[in-house]
């Protein structure tokens, strides 16, 4: 479903991506991790659709579509969903009129009629519940005066909501405590199927305790430079990222 | 990506205005110029009694000695006063006895710009004066509010059926001695709406006055006087359009309120002059003096404002705050684009004891505008235990526009507790990338975001006028990105 080539970026010609290679297929879970500076979020904003970067070299497909070719909303409605590592505050806008929007755009570019209200109420109240995210917080202004946690709580719910097909998870497990990071990596799982696929970017394998990964990538000045099963995660985890950079370093 | 954002605010700056259209309406006016004969001319064509003949001949003369003032941050071309036709009205039929008398093309007109002049539409609990060019058209629903003994009349009609109220209020906010301006309006103000509202009474519906200004080369002055008696309770509203056309058009308005013991008055005003072309050629000089008196004890106004068109805007809605507990309230929207300059804001005047006011502006600036926020707070001497909040925040879109804040307090008491707090923002590719990931367009993700931003005001207008600010609002900045 998503097949990474090759890729590179760069950001005032300084180049951070170094020919990245992935390919994710439905039903899988895929662990990014690697030292600060390595080029996780970099690889995840670009993603996204993020203009901060440009893609130089390499290609980017999404159900062999040219994923590198549209726009971050396309790529949004075309089912791909990008949780924030720092998620933005909007004031005034309500949370409630915020996903509504987002919700009727996706319907809207997949010539589906557009929710009522009342139907719109119904499914965010089966998702609110499905990932225990707090009633107030979608009766709040968009991530205004969120904690930490309660704002990664919204990304997962605002995930539930537009139902995609790849997750990328930036660093969601960032500034949670113990119980916060449970619930969220539950709402992950939950919303787990074989239909989709999530890529979880991570400095540590505490969040990889909760969403168990298929494959676990490490990654080391813009490339993969490792892939294996979740044990590899555990391998880091004790030898930490020093035995890696000895063996890559240029 | 600056390209993108000059492609995004080149589109903004594209957008048409939608009301730029003008009507061939038989059009009676006088020759261009001001004098002391024109002054007369108006009083005659008006059929006035000789006290207003009076009054209009003194601030006419008062007007000469003045200069235009130039203290407030805009750039404004010379104005020639005699290049200006100071009287317009449609031809019309001495009497209006239906609709089926108006005429047709100014029919048309109101039919175009969405104003319910029609009888049946009336039922929709909106009671309109429609002031084409200097005269008032048509009043609706008159008879619905006289069995309450609520006026509501064009201000021509006014001078003659009421004449004791007029005389009484007129002039009682705003002097013929208050501003160039003013003063030029006391001269040769054409009409414009009067309202009162008996004691107890509380208004059930909506009053509205849509102005419009169709003819070339003419000046619109206007006054608004409302005064709301012990008990009784008003919300007013405003709409303005004008055509689109390359000179600048002077509107000189004067809306005067008084509220007395206890009463209370909303008024609320979108105004959507023509803004000029995206050249800056043409558009609307808006130069209006708005004032409210609290008079009686526990008395309120608030002033809404939704500020989109105009080549350059001018204005202060303010409060006296006479009365002993009395209330004011200002919330202010102002979005320049292109060309634009506003320079807008407030005056909370506080002299009664335990009075309390309120002041939230938000403004939006795009393109090439400069936009400013003039407010002052005087609390007298004698004002014990005056209150006030004032919130100014400004969004800037591009960097190309200005925004600009200019607070002024006079605290001459020292049991007044006053704040203030300012914000300067722009909006964020950060906030307009998140809502891109989640789908929506970048020109949704700036509506959406500056709706957010104004929100505080909006909602403090009657619904059916927030639901249209919030379009125009979009129309007016659509995608533009800072």
């Amino acid at each position: 479903m998503l097949e990474i080539k090759d890729l590179h970026a760069k950001i005032d010609d300084k180049e951070i991506l170094r020919g990245i290679n992935l390919t994710v297929k439905p039903g899988e879970v895929h662990a990014i991790m690697g030292p600060n500076g390595s080029g996780k979020s970099t690889l995840s904003s670009v993603l996204a659709g993020s203009e901060v970067f440009d893609v130089s070299e390499g290609s980017a497909s999404f159900y062999g579509k040219d994923l590198l070719d549209m726009p971050a909303e396309d790529r949004a409605r075309e089912g791909l969903f990008y949780s924030f590592q720092y998620p933005v505050e909007i004031p005034g806008v309500s949370m409630v009129n915020f996903m509504r929007t987002a919700v009727n755009e996706h319907r809207k570019y997949n010539e589906l009629k557009p929710y009522t209200a009342s139907e719109f109420l119904k499914l965010m109240r089966e998702k609110k519940k499905l990932v225990e995210i707090d009633s107030n917080l979608t009766n709040r202004s968009v991530n205004e005066g969120f904690s930490g946690g309660e704002k990664k709580k919204n990304e997962i719910f605002q995930m539930a909501m537009l139902q995609p097909k790849v997750a990328i998870l930036d660093e969601t497990d960032s500034g949670l405590d113990i119980d916060a990071l449970r619930i969220v990596a539950n709402g992950v799982n939950k919303l787990k199927s074989e239909n989709n696929a999530t890529i979880v970017i991570t400095h540590y394998q505490r969040l990889l305790d909760h969403i168990v990964p298929d494959f676990v990538h490490v990654l080391y000045k813009g490339r993969i430079v490792m892939s294996a099963g979740k044990e590899l995660a555990h391998e880091l985890e004790e030898k930490g990222y020093d035995w890696i950079k000895k063996q890559f370093e240029d | 990506m600056a390209e993108d954002q000059d492609k995004i605010l080149e589109e903004v700056t594209g957008s048409e205005y939608k009301y730029g259209f003008s009507s061939d309406i038989e059009t009676e006016t006088i020759p261009k110029g001001l004098n002391e004969d024109v002054v007369r001319i108006i009083s005659a064509k008006k059929e006035e009694p000789e006290w207003l003949l009076e009054y209009r001949l003194k601030a006419f003369e008062y007007w000469k000695t003045l200069e235009q003032p130039n203290w407030a941050k805009l750039n404004i071309a010379p104005i020639d006063f005699q290049d200006i036709i100071y009287y317009a009205a449609p031809k019309q039929k001495p009497q209006l006895d239906s609709m089926d008398d108006v005429d047709p093309e100014l029919k048309a007109t109101f039919d175009k710009l969405g104003i319910p002049l029609e009888e049946q539409k009336i039922l929709s609990g909106v009671a309109v004066d429609a002031v084409i060019d200097s005269v008032s058209v048509k009043t609706t629903f008159k008879e619905t509010l006289a069995e309450k003994g609520i006026i509501f009349c064009s201000f021509s009609e006014a001078v003659k059926e009421f004449p004791d109220l007029v005389k009484k209020y007129m002039g009682s906010v705003v002097p013929y001695t208050d501003n160039f301006f003013g003063a030029l309006n006391n001269a040769v103000f054409s009409d414009g709406s009067f309202v009162y509202i008996p004691k107890g009474v509380r208004c059930p519906i909506e009053l509205s006055t849509y102005f419009r200004i169709n003819a070339m080369n003419t000046g619109q002055f206007e006054r608004t006087l409302i005064v709301a008696d012990d008990d009784s309770y008003v919300s007013y509203l405003e709409g303005c359009t004008a055509p689109q056309r390359d000179e600048n058009q002077l509107h000189a308005a004067i809306v005067e309120i008084v509220a007395m013991e206890r009463a209370e008055v909303k008024y609320s005003t979108v105004q959507n002059w023509y803004p000029g072309d995206k050249n800056g050629k043409g558009g609307i000089y808006n130069f209006v003096t708005k004032r409210a008196l609290c008079k009686g004890d526990y008395s309120k106004v608030m002033w809404t404002q939704v500020e989109t068109g105009s080549a350059i805007t001018w204005k202060y809605p303010s409060c006296v705050l006479m009365g002993d507990h009395s209330i004011g309230e200002f919330y202010s929207v102002a979005v320049t684009n292109n060309h634009q300059q506003a320079d807008t804001g407030t005056k909370m005047i506080h002299i009664g004891k335990n009075t309390s006011s309120l002041i939230v502006s938000k403004g939006v600036s795009a393109g090439k505008s400069q936009n400013s926020y003039r407010g002052l707070v005087r609390v007298n001497k004698k004002a014990e235990n005056a209150r006030n909040f004032s919130q100014c925040d400004s969004l800037l879109m591009g960097d190309q526009c200005g925004a600009h804040t200019f607070p002024y307090l006079e605290i001459n008491n020292s049991s007044a507790v006053v704040e203030h707090e300012a914000t300067t923002s722009k909006i964020g590719e950060d906030q307009i990338f998140y809502c891109n990931t989640r789908g929506l367009s970048t020109e949704d993700a700036v509506g959406l975001i500056v709706n957010g931003y104004v929100k505080e005001v909006i909602n403090q207008l009657p619904m059916e006028f927030a639901v249209e600010a919030q379009k125009l609002l979009q129309i007016s900045l659509e995608g533009s990105v800072g």
